[in-house]
């Protein structure tokens, strides 16, 4: 069996359930727009704010501050790829029809990454041009040092945790569950280890702790000096949470009774 | 060609499947038959490398599924009619599996027509009635023109119609030399469908012959001879007679003799020479879903407390008459072969009155106009 076969039929699956485009369109949307309202509020608001943040400011990362709600929709998308496969048997009739299991996996990976991908740069610089046109005159610029990087550790970032998503969702086998355990992990997780000193260090391993340093550019002391890693070292830590939670799906898919 | 060998899969303490060996030919509808929960279903998926066998193996033209080349050019599946994502439509449902092997467009349209789903092909699958589901994976099923196909349970949640299309298409399949494995808890639909059965009772084979054969050794006819009641030696005479022609006789409750191994020509004239007057000699038949519940019974899954199948195999008080002096093991001992009597008497389906006056009558009879 060709692997292109595998990525076509794949890619007919997920064309072809409504819940694809709904949380892609929620997470680009969701972003883009919440972003674009704090880069107004804060334009307003800048010269109000304590210097410390003045100086720490980074117009880059302000305008994808939509991202921690619209990587809950990432979330779902992912979940909900590899879920609604176990929750409604169809993988049944896909490894009944093709008893391949890692190139069935291998295959959806691929197609779904490479979706979320593409959803995450569009919604990276459109993020970017709507939140530096608000900022007026804090705002900054693709040429500016780092920011070219940081608007495609949008896609990066968002496509890597669609992957954790579907990951974690392999292991579980149910979306539900998978959608439970992934936003507690990512949304509440890092709020709860942040409230005492002693935890706070972990939280910066977090995979999506880590990965979302890709979508900072500056590294002013007064915002990274905690941090024991840069861009890419963190978004290397996620890449090794991405890898682990895969790892951990095609074990359970080739070791269990479908 | 399906072959099992000592295939046993164990759930914890339960074992689902116990060292089951059959082999399932090609040019045959093969039916595979068990009550509810006796392993059906588990061996199918374990045919199909879904499921790992705790222990034996099962191949399919001499390989595993899994090892399979282009799997799906060689086997056909319909599983669980329900297996499909319900917001995809039935078009790119079974195009998103043909793709898998690389099977064209051209084929998922040719299916569609074969299984009569061309008007719902546009359909999302959540809203198909069951009937329209087995329709679509049968249609799944076909996809890879195989030449080993597996169908659990197809019918179930089809109409009278539909089960006849099924059963023709299995028919079909079988006479172009496929192999056709059709599981079902249907013994009368099966023996309508089938050549050859393959019976299972908790995971254990019960039988495994041909359609015939497990009709002609499960369902032996006899005999109900029944000498006048106004002659009180008659049926001992009667029975004498039989037993030295060769027959085996039992005695019934009401008197009446069973006979087996006695034509009933044979019987009347055995009387006729020991001068013994009859008021009944009728030949009974089991049914074949009786011989194959009676087959099943101690391994059905899920009885009912109040289970009507109780007085088919509750043993009667069959005495063993006098001039029977060997103990002998019965070869068909049991009340278990009676049709069930039909409602009403004298054989009309219901209680209905020959003639106007009978409801009147009746109504005079009774305790509470008399009173």
């Amino acid at each position: 069996m060709a692997f292109s076969a595998v990525l076509t039929s794949e890619w007919t699956k997920i064309r072809t359930v409504a819940s694809t485009s709904w949380t892609l369109a929620t997470a680009l949307l969701v972003t883009v727009a919440m972003g674009a309202g704090l880069c107004a509020v804060v334009n307003a608001t800048f010269d109000t704010m304590p210097e410390s943040q003045q100086i720490a400011f980074d117009p880059t990362q302000m305008s994808f501050s939509g991202m921690l709600f619209g990587q809950v929709a990432v979330l779902i998308f992912g979940a909900m790829v590899v879920g609604s496969e176990y929750s409604t048997g169809m993988i049944r009739s896909s490894l009944a029809a093709v008893p391949a299991r890692g190139a069935l996996l291998l295959g959806k990976l691929t197609v779904a990454t490479a979706l979320a991908l593409v959803v995450g740069l569009a919604t990276g610089f459109l993020s970017f041009f709507l939140g530096q046109a608000l900022l007026g005159e804090h705002s900054t610029t693709l040429g500016e040092e780092n920011v070219l990087r940081a608007v495609i550790g949008v896609g990066l970032y968002m496509a890597l945790l669609a992957v954790f998503a579907m990951g974690v969702s392999m292991m579980l086998r149910n979306t539900a569950a998978a959608i439970s355990i992934l936003i507690s992990f990512v949304l509440i997780l890092p709020i709860v280890l942040s409230l005492v000193d002693a935890t706070r260090k972990i939280a910066f391993y977090l995979p999506n702790q880590a990965g979302s340093a890709i979508m900072q550019t500056v590294s002013s002391p007064a915002v990274t000096s905690d941090a024991p890693y840069g861009p890419w070292g963190g978004l290397g830590i996620m890449v090794l949470w991405v890898a682990a939670a895969v790892l951990g799906g095609y074990l359970v898919l080739s070791r269990r009774d479908a | 060609m399906i072959e099992a060998v000592g295939l046993t899969k164990r759930y914890g303490a339960k074992t689902a499947v116990d060292q089951l060996s059959f082999q399932v030919k090609p040019g045959h509808v093969t039916g595979f038959l068990g009550p509810n929960g006796s392993g059906k279903s588990t061996t199918m998926r374990m045919i199909l490398g879904l499921d790992r066998p705790t222990s034996g193996h099962v191949t399919i033209n001499g390989s595993p599924f899994r090892e399979l080349p282009n799997a799906q050019r060689h086997v056909g599946a319909l599983l669980d009619a329900k297996a499909v994502h319900g917001g995809r439509r039935a078009r790119t449902h079974l195009l998103s599996i043909a793709q898998l092997s690389g099977i064209p467009e051209k084929r998922v349209d040719e299916v569609l027509a074969v299984v009569g789903l061309q008007d719902a092909a546009r359909q999302r699958t959540k809203g198909f009635s069951l009937g329209m589901g087995q329709r679509l994976g049968i249609a799944t099923a076909l996809l890879g023109d195989p030449q080993v196909l597996l169908f659990d349970e197809p019918v179930n949640g089809l109409d009278p119609e539909g089960i006849l299309w099924v059963r023709n298409l299995m028919r079909r399949l079988a006479a172009e030399g496929r192999t056709v494995f059709v599981s079902s808890h249907l013994m009368s639909e099966m023996a309508l469908t089938a050549d050859h059965l393959i019976v299972i009772g908790r995971g254990r084979l019960l039988a495994d012959m041909g359609t015939q054969e497990f009709i002609a050794h499960n369902s032996a006819g006899f005999a109900r001879v029944r000498a006048a009641d106004t002659d009180p030696d008659g049926r001992d005479a009667l029975g004498t007679a039989l037993t030295r022609a060769g027959g085996r006789v039992l005695q019934e409750p009401d008197g009446a003799l069973r006979v087996t191994g006695l034509e009933l020509p044979r019987i009347s004239d055995l009387a006729h020479a020991a001068g013994v007057r009859l008021w009944e000699l009728s030949p009974h038949r089991a049914s074949l879903e009786e011989a194959y519940m009676r087959m099943t019974q101690s391994a059905v899954e899920y009885t009912s407390t109040d289970d009507p199948r109780a007085e088919l195999w509750e043993q009667d008080p069959l005495a063993l008459p006098a001039w029977e002096d060997e103990q002998a093991a019965p070869e068909v001992p049991r009340a278990a072969f009676f049709a069930p009597p039909p409602p009403g008497a004298g054989g009309s389906p219901f209680l209905m009155p020959s003639h106007p006056g009978e409801l009147a009558s009746t109504a005079k009879d009774s305790p509470e106009d008399t009173r």
